[in-house]
């Protein structure tokens, strides 16, 4: 559509400070290809009017000699998961409707305050319970990626919409959040990058809660390095959340060096899970020999109770789920449904606003919590948290990062692994282990399967270990060399 | 353990989710393949492990037990279904 699209946030950066374009042209030019892209349904709301206004307000800035922060005029699109002032928020739920939060969460003004412009907010499954982004009460959101077969492939989840806009260069980064692989999953679908952080690095205040002991907010873009930027705008301590880590943000940037000699590289033997695909297995092995070659040392780790994080995962998220959605009831904010009595008016509002999966995960969560399966359902889940987290703890004592597939598998069609629930959670299987150990972890697109859809590679490493990932990360994708489009862009309406 | 209809009732009942009558069964079928599916957890013996409470040895702050927020009822109910004045409102509770 325009070359201005096709940057980085880095590139635009350097554009934006040379002065070679405005913040209102580069604004411009993608509020154009966020209207040309609707078929994608990539967004929930639209924020044109307000991006014009803080692209003006972003130049006015830089001609005074002002700029606000690292990512100023920077166009971006943020997950209709973060409470944004004054812009509905919805979470993708009905549930939700109408609901304008007066206050704006601490991750959107952070992003804010470093200048950036938000294009609009982004599609996602309800309530971030999703791996296809198909459970949002908005639609489904169309992969950019497909191959001539007529089928329309999911962009995965629950963080769809950011990384389908990401991918077709609607925008040039995108806020979203992970609970169990919702940041990484749809990147690796999507072809970009996806990061996220230790938990505690982003400040949990004012996002739509899922699993509150897993949410992390963190950032999708094409590169490692914007990733690196745009990280650097959303991380900080926050004192209204009290889980956010006091640990100083050091400069994720400057971790970039190209160099990773004498670095050692995990590989779990545990991930080479039953049933898996050659292909996967061909650009896993592919990955360490260039980690190889590149001067690091490749060593076999072992996470004994990998095959459990799944299971563990889906008694800790939905328990999690089953209280912080309680505060849905119909009387504050978002979809009423009335009836006869106050029971009533919960039951409905609740029955009718959630949808599907929602539903299936409360009721999940209601019933490992209530009484007398306490103890067997939740507690032994902590349990397994302690062992998994052990596992990596023990592998870090011998190695830097651990390099393992980020998916089991390519994008598949839209509707596909509908009928059992437990078909769609393996989807996660390779990041679920890192999200109920709260260590940070990458995913960097690594070439296609025999389809023709991206795939990625998912790099973990200890807590606040950010910049340990950057550098590795960055050292794969230069190595990798992906530059595919995904046949959206070589459309010819475009 | 399988899920009968009779506690997937309850269950509904204990999240306050109207669950159609003819969901019930379909929804005892999904819960239990995936209570099924987590009971593979029993396999690891777990008797001495203390269960997780928190990411990172953090001690919780706490903050001076001082108002620090509020006195703006109209921010508060500004997204409240049918508010009265300065309250939120509900069916009646007391016969």
């Amino acid at each position: 559509m325009s070359e201005l699209t096709e940057l980085t946030i880095a590139e635009a950066r350097d554009g934006l400070v040379n002065r070679k374009f405005s913040s209102v042209e580069l604004t411009d030019v993608h509020i154009r290809a966020v209207e040309a892209a609707r078929d994608l349904n990539a967004f929930v709301t639209e924020t044109l009017d307000l991006a014009i206004e803080r692209a003006k307000a972003s130049d006015d800035r830089r001609a005074k000699g002002k700029p606000a922060g690292g990512m100023d005029g920077i166009p971006i699109a943020v997950k209709d998961l973060f409470c944004t002032e004054g812009v509905l928020t919805t979470a993708s739920s009905h549930i939700l409707d109408g609901f304008i939060p007066p206050y704006e969460s601490t991750v959107s003004q952070n992003l804010r305050d470093a200048g950036s412009v938000m294009l609009g907010k982004t599609n996602m499954d309800e309530f971030a319970m999703g791996s296809a982004n198909v459970t949002s009460f908005y639609g489904a959101v169309k992969n950019p990626w497909y191959v001539n077969d007529g089928k329309d492939r999911v962009p995965g989840g629950s963080s769809g919409g950011s990384a389908a806009a990401v991918a077709a260069n609607i925008s040039l980064g995108a806020a979203g959040s992970d609970t169990g692989g919702s940041i990484r999953q749809p990147a690796s679908f999507c072809g970009v990058v996806g990061m996220k952080p230790t938990y505690g690095r982003c400040s949990r205040w004012g996002m739509v809660a899922f699993a509150s002991s897993l949410d992390q907010a963190g950032p999708l873009t094409r590169t490692v390095r914007d990733a690196a930027i745009m990280l650097q705008a959303m991380a900080g301590h926050d004192s209204k959340d009290s889980t956010s880590s006091t640990e100083p943000v050091p400069n994720f940037e400057a971790s970039i060096t190209g160099e990773i000699k004498g670095l050692k590289i995990g590989i779990p033997s545990e991930y080479r899970i039953d049933g898996m695909s050659s292909e996967i297995e061909g650009l896993w092995s592919q990955g360490v020999e260039m980690l190889k070659d590149a001067g690091a040392e490749p060593l076999e780790v072992s996470l004994p109770h990998t095959k459990y994080a799944l299971p563990t995962y889906y008694i800790v998220a939905p328990a999690e789920a089953s209280s912080n959605l309680a505060r849905y009831d119909g009387v504050r904010y978002g979809l009423r449904v009335d009836a006869e009595t106050l029971d009533e008016m919960y039951e409905t509002t609740r029955g009718e606003g959630f949808g599907q999966e929602v539903r299936r995960r409360i009721m999940m969560g209601a019933y490992v919590l209530s009484a007398g399966y306490y103890d067997a359902y939740y507690v032994k889940a902590q349990k397994l948290r302690t062992l998994i987290l052990k596992d990596f703890s023990d592998a870090f004592k011998k190695v830097d990062a651990i390099l393992t597939p980020t998916t089991p598998f390519a994008a598949f069609a839209i509707g596909e692994k509908m009928d059992d629930p437990v078909q769609m959670y393996i989807n996660d299987v390779f990041t679920v282990p890192s999200s109920l150990a709260g260590l940070p972890a990458i995913t960097v697109p690594a070439g296609l399967s025999n389809e023709g859809l991206p795939l990625g590679l998912h790099l973990i490493t200890k807590p606040f270990g950010e910049e340990t990932l950057f550098c590795v990360a960055d050292v794969l994708e230069n190595l990798v060399s992906f530059h595919t489009k995904p046949a959206y862009l070589s459309k010819d309406a475009r | 353990m399988a899920l009968d209809e009779a506690t997937v009732r309850k269950i509904a009942k204990l999240a306050r989710i109207k669950v159609p009558e003819n969901e019930v069964p379909t929804l005892a079928e999904e819960l239990s393949k995936i209570i099924e599916w987590i009971e593979q957890l029993n396999e690891v013996d777990t008797e001495n492990v203390t269960p997780m409470t928190s990411m990172a040895e953090m001690v919780m702050p706490k903050r001076a037990d001082k108002v620090t927020d509020g006195n703006y009822p109209d921010r508060v109910l500004s997204n409240a279904p049918n508010p009265e004045g300065p309250f939120y409102t509900v069916p009646k509770v007391i016969e």
